[in-house]
């Protein structure tokens, strides 16, 4: 039976001729969890999803739901229900046919379908349009139609196909925080399949980073965006500068590297490392330190010397490219906590400065 | 592992489907289409009995026949000639016709369709008639010139009225095909163009031209092939002084006495085989780009 | 490729002015050149419908209003009998050619098999060879398998209404699978999966999603292939038997004789009828 899983995949994969699209992909989903599936286009992740809701099977491997293998079972035997990329609703159907149409198939007798039609239309706030047509709604309207459409069948686990990618930026974060607080109320497993890794931020409790058919990382936003465990999730998520060098020495947690220029950080490993292996150290740009002046009692490892190169207002932030001795740029960018019109409090491109990373807010990673 | 042998499964299903959905169309076609079209092959290499009976014996007299005597050789001349004719003069009438169309405010569109559209949907033998009312010895015209003097011209049953009749009924299935085309071409390509540097004699043989290109090709497919096998434009209006293939094909299928079906037969493969390798070779030459 | 001209260099405004009268101009022309191809289309389908309801028995002069035409026409048992003929052609073809087209439309949207080409040219060659060489063929064909039929049973059977409209069904068919596969080519595959999602099976998949949205394509491919079934002559000149008479070729066996009102009404009457059926087929598509 259960064991507190929704979904388990046993070591997927999924070839479409020569291509491998999933590439033994296996993660488990917890009930109720917001499960997000993150990852650039083409990564394997909207194929996971389509594996899922049986529109695609699988070329090895297992899907449970709930502890069931679903191998042989065609979609529309399946707990689950999805909404579409673009929402596919039934454009010769009303509203209320679009949203009844899965009870309908259920054969459920009239009197039920009307009473969960109208918990349904409430619960997305669709009260009042249950006669129109699909065409005559708003992409945010018909968003709601779509979800209403889902999850009036109460489904195990809801599907979603980055369902917020047709809607403009307002409407988008408007949408998360009420997708977010719908999950919660309807304590149904969700997985979000998107490409936007703030939007996998905001509204997950885990998220699973893919690449080239294959998962990454799979984490809370926290440890995914803290603790990166690869460059190109570093990379991915947020902005970060790399420097690459050699680990030339490791002690508990963290290592130091040195480029070939003879520049020396210290970070923190996941890992453990050992010395002479080539290694990358990330450090976001807004756990950069910029200062005038060398403190005195400066840690030489991680302070190092620098020249302002640009600088960009962007009302919050102020973000400044510096160069370092050996030519190589670095990201650093520093809350604005004053409000003023002094150009002095600013950088000015050309100006000296000291930038330091200390060594709990940098990652050495070595794949 | 368990997910092959369903692969295999949904495979055989899908067989299943889809051989359900094929075979009663595709048997219909290869059993009263592509069989029939065999046995007139099969016909043309066998001999004409003295009765009009078609008499099992090889022979390749019938295309040796079509190949040699003037009266077959000229009317497949005339039929290619007059269907390359109206074809050209259709595309010439039917291009700014089809422009128009497309250039049109997009709630004329409509309407201006439609009325290309009755004529394509009205009956080929009616409208060709009605050029009789028009052109013949006591018509409407010669009435007309009559009135002011000029004696009665003969106008019906001469090449000429051949000619408009055909141009007459095959211009709306050149139109059709070019709005489609032209209704896809982007305009602002014209100004592109023209912004560099291009006169509008330039821009339209180098941008609008090749791009409309697959509209053309079909639109001339659709006059030329019923063009090629017309005989009732020239018998109504041409008076059926001279032969057309399809003139000849009738009489030695259904009027001669006795009627020669090997020869018949032939006829219709020869023109079966020119018109398909000129449609081939047009196509190839026309859709390239398209692709 | 860059060409530069001198034209670049004439200043902006005085190039775009010109520019606009030009256009001004052109479409001036072409508007004009477009009512005049409109009217060369349509004054003889006027004439036609107009020396209908004239006096005179040549139908060519204008002597005066009469119905006269259209009374003799229906009682006419032999045009009547044609005209009826035809429609029952025209039905029959037409529901026959519509499910074998949408079923072929169906496999050849919905699935990648080997010969696929050769049947897409197959489905092609009907419409791009001759009506007459289909003719011939046909009638070829039918006497063919007459001659075997009377030679096995002894049975001795002639063209009739039933070749006709096995002849029709023949070449309607792949008219009837393009106009069916364009709106199975614009169908959005995804509705289908959501239908599935929701629960539903195959066949209420396609009963509820499917057909009712490629409905308007199957009504557009049947209208044609009535029309077709309608205005075919020359395969219905062929095919049909003696004393199984279709209007077209009743039509045709009496224009060849002379030109007379009755003929008149006639084509005013499948005129009225051919515009109707534009109209139909127009508010159908007009409706997706």
């Amino acid at each position: 039976m259960s064991d507190g899983n929704a979904i388990e995949l046993r070591d997927i994969v999924k070839r479409f001729g020569d291509v491998t699209a999933v590439d033994h992909v296996s993660l488990q989903i917890r009930d109720g969890e917001f499960f997000s599936m993150l990852g650039p286009s083409g990564c394997g992740k909207t194929t996971c999803l389509r594996m899922i809701a049986g529109f695609e099977y699988p070329s090895s491997g297992q899907i449970m739901i709930h502890g069931r293998e679903m191998a042989t079972i065609p979609p529309h035997q399946r707990p689950v229900n999805t909404v579409f990329q673009s929402y596919a609703l039934f454009p010769h159907m009303s509203v209320a046919e679009n949203v009844t149409f899965g009870l309908e198939m259920k054969r459920l007798p009239k009197s039920e379908i009307g009473t969960r039609l109208q918990q349904a239309m409430d619960l997305v706030r669709l009260g009042g349009y249950a006669d129109r047509r699909p065409r005559q709604l708003s992409g945010g309207q018909q968003q709601r139609v779509a979800l209403a459409r889902a999850l009036i069948n109460q489904p195990e686990v809801l599907l979603l196909d980055e369902p917020l990618s047709a809607l403009d930026q307002k409407l988008r974060k408007e949408m998360q925080q009420e997708l977010k607080s719908l999950q919660e109320r309807v304590g149904i497993t969700f997985i979000f399949v998107t490409h936007d890794q703030e939007e996998a931020l905001t509204m997950s409790d885990r998220i699973a980073v893919m690449s080239q058919g294959k998962v990454l990382q799979i984490g809370t936003p926290t440890e995914i965006y803290e603790r990166p465990n690869c460059t190109f999730v570093a990379d991915f998520i947020g902005e970060t500068n790399f420097v690459e060098g050699k680990v030339i020495a490791n002690g508990g947690d963290f290592a130091t590297i040195e480029t070939p220029s003879g520049l020396r950080l210290r970070g923190f490993t996941p890992r453990p490392v050992s010395v002479g292996t080539t290694a990358t150290l990330s450090v976001r740009p807004e756990k950069i330190r910029i200062a005038a002046t060398c403190a005195p009692d400066a840690d030489p490892t991680g302070t190092l010397s620098a020249r302002v190169e640009r600088v960009t207002y962007i009302g919050s932030d102020t973000r400044i490219t510096v160069r370092l001795s050996d030519e190589r740029t670095l990201d650093v960018w520093e809350q604005n906590t004053l409000s003023t019109l002094d150009r002095d409090a600013y950088w000015q491109p050309g100006e000296a400065a000291y930038i330091s990373v200390t060594p709990n807010n940098a990652l050495v990673l070595t794949e | 592992m368990a997910p092959q042998p369903l692969a295999d499964e949904l495979k055989r299903r899908d067989r299943t489907r889809l051989a359900g959905l094929l075979s009663p169309g595709l048997f219909y076609l290869l059993v009263f289409f592509a069989l029939p079209l065999v046995i007139i092959l099969l016909y043309s290499f066998l001999t004409n009995g003295p009765r009009g009976n078609v008499v099992w014996q090889f022979t390749l007299g019938n295309y040796i026949d079509l190949f040699t005597r003037s009266i077959y050789v000229n009317a497949y001349v005339r039929s290619i000639v007059i269907s390359v004719q109206t074809t050209l003069i259709c595309l010439l009438l039917g291009y700014p016709l089809a422009l128009f169309i497309a250039r049109s405010p997009q709630a004329w569109r409509v309407p201006l369709l439609i009325l290309i559209l009755i004529p394509f949907w009205t009956n080929f033998l009616v409208r060709i008639y009605a050029w009789q009312i028009i052109l013949a010895n006591n018509g409407l015209i010669n009435n007309a010139l009559s009135a002011v003097g000029i004696g009665p011209m003969g106008l019906l049953y001469t090449e000429g009225a051949t000619l408009l009749g055909l141009v007459y009924g095959e211009l709306p299935f050149m139109v059709l095909p070019l709005y489609a085309a032209l209704d896809r071409f982007d305009f602002n390509l014209m100004e592109a163009a023209a912004d560099l540097g291009a006169n509008r004699r330039q821009a339209f043989m180098r941008v609008m031209l090749p791009m409309t290109m697959p509209g053309i090709a079909a639109g001339s497919v659709l006059v030329f092939v019923p063009t090629i096998g017309q005989f009732v434009v020239s018998e109504l209006l041409g008076g059926a002084k001279v032969d057309y293939i399809g003139n000849l094909l009738q009489r030695l299928f259904l009027r001669s006495n006795p009627p020669n079906w090997p020869l018949g037969s032939a006829m219709a493969v020869i023109m079966m085989a020119v018109l398909l390798g000129l449609i081939l070779l047009y196509f190839r030459s026309t859709t390239e780009e398209d692709r | 490729m860059i060409e530069a001209t001198p034209q670049t260099q004439v200043r902006p405004q005085a190039r775009a002015a010109a520019g606009r009268e030009r256009i001004t101009l052109g479409a001036f022309s072409l508007s004009a050149y477009a009512v005049a191809l409109y009217l060369f289309l349509y004054i003889p389908i006027v004439i036609l419908v107009i020396f209908s309801f004239t006096r005179d028995e040549f139908g060519v002069r204008w002597t005066g209003f009469t119905l006269e035409w259209y009374v003799r026409l229906f009682n006419d048992a032999r045009m009547m009998g044609a005209a009826l003929n035809t429609l029952y052609v025209a039905v029959a073809s037409t529901v026959v050619s519509t499910i074998l087209g949408t079923l072929t439309a169906l496999a050849m949207e919905r699935f990648r098999f080997r010969g696929r080409g050769a049947v897409d040219s197959l489905l092609y060659l009907p419409i791009v060879i001759p009506e007459i060489v289909m003719a011939v063929a046909l009638l070829a064909f039918s006497a063919l398998i007459f001659e075997i039929i009377r030679l096995v049973t002894g049975i001795n059977m002639r063209r009739s209404l039933t070749t006709v409209t096995l002849a029709h069904i023949a070449f309607s068919i792949s008219f009837v699978v393009i106009v069916v596969r364009t709106s199975l080519k614009n169908f959005d595959m995804r509705l289908e999966e959501a239908a599935a999602d929701l629960g539903a099976d195959r066949w209420r998949i396609f009963w509820r999603i499917t057909f009712p949205l490629i409905l308007p394509g199957i009504v557009g491919g049947a209208l044609l292939a009535f029309t077709l079934s309608l205005d075919d002559f020359i395969i219905s000149l062929f095919l049909s038997g003696p004393g199984t008479s279709l209007l077209p070729v009743e039509v045709y066996n009496k224009v060849r004789r002379a030109v007379t009102p009755e003929i008149n009404a006639i084509s005013t009457l499948m005129l009225l009828l051919s515009m109707i059926l534009v109209v139909l087929s127009q508010m159908v598509q007009r409706r997706k």
